[in-house]
């Protein structure tokens, strides 16, 4: 997985509240079997017409938005699926980091496997910063992981929780399975005792 | 003193491996159901990693989301992307080791469908999918969620998940429902309390004598939609329905492991006095039959009020509110009995099992779907649909002009070439109304299956209580 520390970009403003994964990424390009090339086709429907031609009022069209690497979105952002394809396609299209009020469970915990930053603001700084995003071009945030701070582009700066295990996770780069194999003895010997407890469980 | 547990507690409790100082737990996976479409990365990965499954035996796997339907299925997937996934699973299963039902086993279906009918699924357990609609095995007092690819490749190596605890929350539903009112209703009035996002970050356990006077198959229609709510799993104590639903099935405890089982079984409630961190108490006796107007689940009222107005929401909601009834082709005021349908759908993980066949039956006694109205029934697996058979309801479904299909997700998420044409509006027994959920520019209206079927008579959104 891609470490992330530190991401500097214009911000992309998506106000819209309860965008779902069927928005982020729809069915018909979850046939892949592969975790990449979803990019072109992140927000599809958003973004191109029937005929497959970019909606040019859609932000990620914008010029001033196309390169960027973080998301300022409305309130409960990702529900709906449990598909990775939603995160992929953000991280195959450049987004490192996406600042909401809310996310849905499971799409936030599909983030921070990815390399993907979500960060969970009082509505009142995330719409700051939905703010700085509308003015597109100049307005750079810079996202650290790290201090766990937001810098604004007047130079002030606004901090954020994030849980601490999720967050060495992503500075370094760790595989979560190969930490999980460290503790092998420790699941065996859970089994052990569980399937004593409960042995219709044990076949 | 004893503390007090809710059902939440004591199943976690049960389950945790290791705790770490911040919470960061690891928790034991007793079952794990497998699809087409969101595995083929985490096999991958295992090769790569040159890893195995590590509990082969406790792995079920199934193609249900982008298998056609139609009975010409057996010659072969079309789809050459489709076919693929499909094919990757095929192999995948054999090269594992892992259970498998192929897309041509009789006992082929929607992966939630399957599970409980196959009896994989028992209370108590942990059970994880790479499906947000894993909650529905919590009807079973199991605790059931999504995962997203990665964990799944976590689970096939390790029979493990990384976790933090959630909070815990009630629903409770009293009293008693009405004539024509179903569990879909109940779920589906449930959201529109809640909101979206209203269970995020908790567990819902389920209670109250309305939900404990549901059928074991209702329990699964309301915690299927428990995600919809927000919440990863939903949750409802275990009674002798449930124990009477189990037993007997391919893979149930047998003999004096059944006794055991039971035994274990019966301490699976929420002690009294345990506490809740969110308690939504509902009233059963007031829920009517429901359909959403919106694009969101949340997005729901009894089929006699009106479209709503946007200026009637907060700021934020009145945005999405604006969008929604565009995109759905409404106008506020307009009354939802006089909406007009193309299509109607019966299935999925929500509302595909035998009981929701047996409602449509009940309303289509004697009547017909109206021409012009396309109208299908996807039975949640190929064992519903033989019963179906059996029961003689296939026969008075097709003479009343239905489609009878083949068992699969369907046009549930339009995968499959099950799908809406742009602006064509259709009456759903599935679970999301998202915009280009059942098809680019497809508008989708859910509700009951009795409310599907009254909808399919009149082909317009209809009180199904008139027609009782």
């Amino acid at each position: 997985m891609e470490k992330f520390t530190e991401v500097m970009s214009v911000a992309a403003p998506l106000p819209l509240i309860n965008i779902d994964t069927d928005m982020i990424i729809p069915k018909q390009f979850l046939k892949t079997i592969k975790r990449s090339g979803l990019g072109k086709n992140l927000f599809d429907e958003m973004r191109y017409d029937q005929s497959g031609n970019e909606i040019g009022d859609f932000v990620l069209n914008q010029a001033k938005y196309k390169n960027t690497n973080i998301l300022i979105a409305g309130d409960n952002f990702g529900c709906g699926s449990s598909r990775e394809h939603a995160p992929w396609a953000l991280l195959d299209f450049g987004i490192r980091a996406v600042i909401s009020t809310s996310f849905a469970d499971i799409f936030y915990n599909n983030c921070f496997k990815n390399g993907i930053l979500p960060i969970i603001l009082p509505k009142k700084e995330r719409d700051l910063l939905m703010d700085d995003a509308l003015k597109g071009s100049n307005s750079i945030l810079t996202v650290n992981l790290e201090n766990q701070e937001i810098k604004r582009p007047d130079g002030s700066i606004i901090t954020f929780d994030v849980d601490q295990f999720k967050k060495k996770c992503l500075l370094n780069g760790l595989d979560d399975i190969e930490l999980t194999m460290k503790k092998f003895d420790k699941i065996k010997s859970f089994e052990d005792s569980y399937f004593l407890k409960f042995p219709w469980l044990g076949q | 003193m004893l503390e007090c547990k809710t059902l939440y507690d004591k199943i976690w409790e049960d389950h945790l491996i290791t705790e770490d100082n911040d919470g960061t737990s690891l928790l034991y996976v007793d079952r794990h159901l497998v699809h087409e479409v969101t595995s083929p990365q985490a096999f991958e990965g295992l090769r790569i990693s040159n890893r195995t499954v590590r509990s082969p035996e406790k792995t079920i796997a199934v193609p249900d989301h982008n298998v056609p339907t139609t009975l010409d299925r057996a010659e072969g997937i079309s789809n050459k992307e489709s076919r693929i996934q499909v094919e990757a699973l095929d192999k995948n299963a054999i090269d594992f080791g892992i259970n498998y039902y192929p897309v041509n086993d009789i006992r082929q279906g929607i992966v939630h469908i399957i599970g409980p009918e196959q009896g994989w699924t028992l209370p108590g357990m942990t059970i994880v999918c790479g499906d947000s609609h894993t909650a529905t095995h919590g009807a079973f007092g199991a605790l059931a969620h999504g995962i997203g690819t990665s964990e799944v490749e976590h689970v096939l190596a390790t029979q493990t998940l990384i976790q933090k605890k959630s909070k815990n929350m009630k629903v409770e539903v009293n009293g008693t429902l009405g004539l024509g009112v179903t569990a879909k209703d109940v779920t589906l009035s449930i959201i529109g309390e809640t909101g979206t996002a209203g269970g995020t970050g908790h567990v819902i356990e389920y209670a109250g004598s309305v939900i404990s006077n549901l059928s074991v198959e209702g329990r699964m229609t309301v915690c299927n939609m428990a995600i919809e709510g927000g919440a990863r799993a939903g949750l409802i104590a275990p009674d002798q329905k449930t124990f009477d639903y189990i037993k007997g099935r391919p893979h149930a405890p047998k003999g004096s492991n059944w006794e055991m089982a039971i035994n274990s079984w019966k301490q699976l409630y929420s002690d009294n006095g345990s506490r809740f961190d969110k308690l939504v108490v509902i009233d059963g006796n007031s829920i009517a039959p429901v359909v959403t107007w919106g694009t969101s689940p949340e997005d729901v009222l009894p089929i006699n009020e009106i479209i709503p107005n946007p200026n009637d929401f907060d700021v934020q909601k009145k945005q999405a509110v604006e969008r929604s009834l565009n995109y759905m082709g409404l106008i506020p005021g307009q009354k939802l009995e006089d909406v007009k349908i193309d299509t109607v759908f019966i299935g999925s993980c929500t509302n595909g099992r035998i009981e929701d066949l047996r409602d449509v039956a009940k309303i289509m006694e004697g009547k017909k779907v109206k021409e012009g109205i396309r109208a299908m029934i996807v039975p949640g697996s190929g064992l519903v649909r033989e019963q179906a058979e059996e029961e003689g309801i296939a026969q008075k479904l097709k003479e009343a002009g239905f489609e009878w299909r083949l068992a699969g997700c369907s046009m549930c998420l339009a995968m499959n070439p099950d799908q809406l044409s742009p602006e064509e509006r259709c009456a759903a027994t599935s679970n999301r109304n998202f915009e280009g959920r059942q098809g680019r520019g497809g508008r989708t209206h859910l509700m009951s299956p009795a409310m599907a079927a009254a909808a399919a008579i009149t082909g317009h959104l209809t009180d199904v209580r008139n027609l009782i």
